[in-house]
């Protein structure tokens, strides 16, 4: 390898024309005639749509048309379709509604879709929105995930029986239970994982265009997976051909997994540019965003771990409900099953484990992957089990895990439900970061502290992600109905410049950079002479995209296949070049040589000779150097990591303060440590974000969403948030090339553990034992007044 | 946002001028509250009337024993002021906490106080420190000038021209956040003159409003401990998803005495 390009800090590319406003996001782009779209959203969380009357708003100045779902109907527009079926344990497929892009007959959550208009400026759109009359019965509605099973919960969907879209199990039940008996101590915790918003900085876009001459219609979206929204909209929404249908992710300004799925807007966008017959935009006003985009989370769950006398975890049992919103979007139902019950092992030997999920439907937005996706869910779970045992039983947080942890050599390990970890050391880990963290110094900064007259705790949480999704056997077994391999494509030029088209896509993981680095350093040339490109249909083969912190992990590795499919020909190409046999020419850092001599050509003198094949072996080799990989993961990749947060809470008003915060994480190789550190501390505020400070918020009477902008919803902010103390720990992943196990959703899975760990740490001497996140000022006061009752009484 | 005419007047006369003649007219100060309504579809005024090219209603002051503020005065122009800083410095602390830069570079004190967000900053201000606020009409005692929530004394078509600090012995104001917007979730102004103790709090209620029992155990003592036992009844004050109202009530106690503490402290 080419040790000046892997594993350096180099600064990322694609910030020159991010930070000089030279990038182009989907609303930057123009288009010659190109029209307005607005979206009429429900007001009502549930009602029955008895009528709607266009006439006014398509007689208002400006307007070309106006679309509800009975137009979309009409022209047989299908269903917005799940990716992932799951099979109930009674064996049935789960319950899955239609999901019409807009309302047919009802509407289900504030903010469901129930009519489009198209006019010549946006406001005028909007103004024209306003007089159509649609006439609502309203309806009661449930929003509250452990409402929705009540036997009087309004139900979501009529034609079935409840709000439930499916019960799922994994692991031995019964093996479990007699875990459960023979246990010494059984810590027990009901938790409420509270549900997200994603905002991502920039807001989800579309634009559609038709062009009649080609028949051919080209979708400008913010996804993070142009292919797989090309796949959805044309086979199950649309009914186009494949081939007819472009759809470009041009820059995209942060996703967190809000713009995976197929939304109603691309497709409505889509099908109209037809019917109107020029270009359609549209940008979501944040107040849609908050509205409309797939939220996160929402679980609540009931959570038990089975101990022996020595603390040795026996078993685990975890009872969740999982709130799906009111359709399935794209993901939705394997993100509470499959990506989150697989986790519950965590990094602890814990021999038997049972966990159950009921996936309910509410009136509320879809909700689906967010950040981490299941996986934060998860040790979430684990690690708030885990800690709450160690007080109970009087071991420390450290000692508890060392106790319980998969031992370096155990691996490749096998869990109770469903995974083979390949490697990992967690011992290692735990070690670094309890140095960097000073934990032995805490008890002298907790007495510090309290003479100020605060709160001071610490707390652990030592997770485990399986990402580089995924499989396909694997993931095709657990219901997934698409593969999760990726492609790659190189294409080295005559003048031997390398264009790279991967079928990942950054939208802001800075891919350009991290992929041009494998890329310069397998063939040996300068990273300036590497482009990456993404984002496009019709110039990438195809693609899976970006999400799981999948991309390097599968993305790098099919480029990898690629890669030595070119250095494969070229060698072909040098040997023909240089008069020796294959067998005799090694490659190294751009340089094809003669073994043993100085006879050698470049790589890009190899490339010439391919593209300009005057003297060359065209009965063996064919012309031209460009290769396409797909690679399928044999496995998932499993970065783990110890976190520990050290917190100080001001007892008079409740507020928390993140002392430290210290991230020791396992990546397995790691391309680019800048870029891997910025994941990380992007990640650690979602976590944070969602300890301390996030909370979606529907009114259980109304079904208003109340947190429905920044007024109410509370981002982190920089002046939230230390400066964190990140340290690496690699045990390179055994089965991709790049020994690489990704590394973007790593801070949003193991922070929020950490953080509740240790704000229960600062709390436990006042009598507070339990919190549900986010721990507000105001909840963090409430607990330690019923604390002071209860000691009281 | 829908569409409306807009005006710039140079003259305090032209601007009360055109708010008669308009069907619906609003004037436009700083915008901070207005513009988002307006952006929310919320209000749908025929006329804006820009109050941004009124000389007479910006400027800082001092007059004897007071401090004058001209209504335009945008909070970064207060929070950087010497003047402020030097006489009623709680008052530039305040002004530096509203907000963020941008809303700092913006918004004034006529529009804060005009507009009479129960969260806002400025009204524990003008109340806590017995300011005096002049109309285009007439002067206003702060005392009269906040009737409720989101309403003050001002007739249609008045202006505020200015706002008249007498400059306190001491004051402090603290507040603790909202987390999301940031606003006051509690805010409370103490200050100390030669007429007394005043403790105005922001935040809690649906209208800043003055606390006489801290005010005279203050008077007494002026010393945070002094406050140890007065109780702020939460019968009336705000509960929402950010705090309870029994939560407000303890704040308002927790930050009154900082707030003396920032006094005694001088900052």
């Amino acid at each position: 390898m080419n040790a000046t390009v892997i594993g350096k800090p180099i600064k990322r590319r694609e910030d020159e024309r991010f930070l000089r406003g030279q990038g182009r996001y989907v609303d930057d782009l123009r288009f010659p005639g190109e029209t307005h779209a607005y979206f009429l959203r429900s007001p009502h969380a549930h009602a029955r749509i008895r009528s709607i009357d266009t006439s006014a708003a398509l007689a208002a100045p400006g307007v070309l048309a106006v679309f509800t779902g009975e137009d979309l109907k009409a022209d047989n527009v299908g269903s917005l379709p799940c990716g992932w079926l799951i099979t109930d344990v009674n064996g049935e497929p789960m319950k899955e509604p239609p999901h019409p892009p807009l309302a047919q007959g009802k509407v289900r959550y504030v903010g469901d879709h129930v009519a489009v208009v198209i006019a010549e400026s946006y406001l005028q759109a909007k103004d024209a929105a306003e007089l159509i009359e649609v006439d609502y019965e309203e309806l009661p509605a449930v929003t509250e995930t452990a409402r929705a099973l009540a036997p009087d919960a309004p139900k979501v969907h009529d034609e079935f029986a409840d709000n439930c879209c499916y019960v799922w199990e994994i692991g031995d039940k019964a093996a479990t239970d007699t875990a459960f008996e023979r246990a010494k101590h059984i810590t027990r915790l009901e938790l409420v994982n509270n549900r997200l918003i994603p905002n991502a900085i920039e807001p989800r876009a579309a634009i559609a265009l038709y062009s009649p001459g080609e028949d051919r219609y080209t979708l400008y979206t913010t996804s993070q997976n142009p292919h797989v929204i090309r796949l959805l909209m044309c086979a199950f929404v649309l009914g186009l051909p494949e081939h007819k249908v472009r759809v470009v992710a041009p820059d995209v300004g942060g996703g967190f997994g809000s713009k995976i799925f197929h939304y109603a807007e691309e497709a409505v966008l889509t099908w109209a540019s037809r019917k109107v017959g020029r270009p359609i935009r549209w940008t979501a006003e944040r107040s849609e965003a908050f509205l409309s985009d797939a939220h996160g989370r929402d679980h609540v769950t009931t959570a038990e771990l089975a101990l022996d006398e020595q603390g040795q975890f026996l078993g685990m049992r975890v009872r969740t409900t999982a709130n799906l919103g009111a359709y399935l979007s794209t993901f939705s139902t394997c993100v509470p099953t499959i990506l989150y019950a697989t986790l519950l092992a965590g990094q602890y030997k814990t021999p038997h484990i049972h966990c159950q999920v009921t996936g309910v439907f509410t009136h509320t937005a879809p909700v689906d992957a967010y950040r981490g996706a299941g996986r934060p869910e998860a040790t979430y779970v684990v690690e708030r089990l885990v800690e709450q045992a160690a007080r109970e039983l009087g071991l420390s947080p450290s000692e508890i895990r060392r106790r319980n942890f998969i031992p370096k050599e155990a691996f490749p390990y096998s869990t109770p439900v469903g995974l083979t970890y390949d490697t990992g050391d967690y011992e290692a880990t735990l070690n670094r970061a309890e140095e960097l963290a000073d934990v032995a110094g805490f008890a002298q900064r907790r007495q510090e502290a309290a003479k100020r007259g605060k709160l001071r705790g610490l707390g652990y949480a030592t997770y485990i992600e399986a990402c580089g999704l995924a499989p396909s056997q694997i993931a095709g077994s657990l219901g997934a109905r698409a593969g999760l391999y990726e492609s790659g494509e190189v294409r080295l030029h005559p003048t031997g410049k390398v264009t790279v088209f991967t079928g990942s896509h950054s939208h802001g993981q800075g891919h350009e950079t991290t992929f041009a680095q494998v890329v310069a350093d397998r063939l040996g040339v300068p990273i300036e002479d590497v482009e990456i490109v993404h984002g496009d249909t019709d110039r990438v083969p195809f693609g899976m995209g970006t999400y799981g912190s999948r991309s390097i992990a599968v993305g790098g590795a099919a480029l990898m296949k690629a890669l030595d499919k070119i250095i494969d020909k070229s060698k072909k190409i040098a040997a023909h070049m240089l008069e020796a046999a294959e067998a005799d020419i090694e490659f190294d850092n751009g340089v094809f040589r003669v073994v043993g001599t100085d006879r050698q050509v470049t790589i890009g003198e190899v490339a010439f000779a391919a593209y300009v094949p005057h003297n060359y072996p065209l009965e063996e080799i064919e012309p031209g150097l460009n290769e396409t990989a797909f690679y399928d993961p044999s496995n998932f990749t499993y970065p783990a990591g110890s976190y520990i947060c050290e917190v100080e809470i001001d007892p008079e008003t409740g507020k928390v303060e993140i002392a430290s915060f210290t991230a020791v994480d396992d990546f397995g190789n790691v391309i680019n440590p800048m870029i891997v550190e910025g994941q990380v501390h992007g990640g650690l505020a979602q976590g944070i974000g969602q300890a301390l400070l996030e909370n979606c918020v529907y009114d259980p009477d109304s079904g208003q969403l109340v947190t429905g902008s920044y007024m109410d919803y509370t981002m982190p902010r920089a002046d939230d948030l230390p400066s964190f103390q990140i340290d690496m720990h690699g045990t390179p992943c055994t089965h991709n090339p790049l020994g690489v196990k990704g590394c973007g959703a790593a801070g949003a899975i193991g922070a929020p553990a950490a953080v509740m760990n240790a704000v229960l740490d600062a709390l436990r001497p006042l009598g507070v034992t339990h919190l549900d996140m986010p721990a507000t000022p105001h909840r963090v006061w409430q607990a330690i007044q019923q604390a002071k009752q209860q000691q009281a009484a | 946002m829908y569409a409306f005419n807009y005006h710039r007047p140079d003259s305090l006369e032209a601007a009360i001028g055109l708010l008669r003649t308009c069907e619906d007219g609003l004037f436009l100060a700083g915008g901070q509250t207005l513009l988002q309504s307006l952006r929310q579809r919320l209000a749908q005024p025929s006329d804006l009337i820009d109050l941004g090219a009124l000389p007479e209603l910006s400027g800082i002051r001092r007059e004897g024993d007071q401090l004058v503020i001209g209504a335009m005065t945008r909070h970064a122009e207060v929070a950087a002021s010497d003047l402020v800083r030097q006489s009623i410095p709680a008052l530039a602390a305040l002004a530096a906490g509203i907000g963020d830069a941008q809303v700092r570079n913006m918004g004034t004190l006529g529009g804060s106080i005009a507009n009479n967000d129960p969260a806002a900053d400025y009204p524990a201000g003008v109340l806590g420190l017995g300011a005096t606020v002049v109309t285009s009409e007439r002067e206003l005692a702060a005392d009269e000038f906040f009737t409720g929530m989101f309403e003050t004394a001002l007739e249609p078509g008045e202006l505020i021209r200015e706002v008249r600090f007498p400059i306190p012995r001491r004051a402090g104001y603290v507040k603790f956040a909202q987390p999301a917007s940031r606003y006051a979730l509690v805010g409370v102004m103490v200050a100390e003159s030669a007429a007394g103790v005043r403790v105005a709090v922001t935040g809690a209620g649906p209208c800043v409003f003055r606390v006489p029992a801290m005010e005279q155990a203050l008077a007494q003592d002026f010393q945070p401990q002094a406050l140890d036992g007065i109780e702020v009844p939460a019968d009336e004050l705000n509960d929402d998803l950010h705090a309870s109202a029994e939560y407000r009530a303890h704040l308002v106690g927790v930050l009154a005495r900082r707030a003396v503490k920032a006094a005694l402290a001088g900052l």
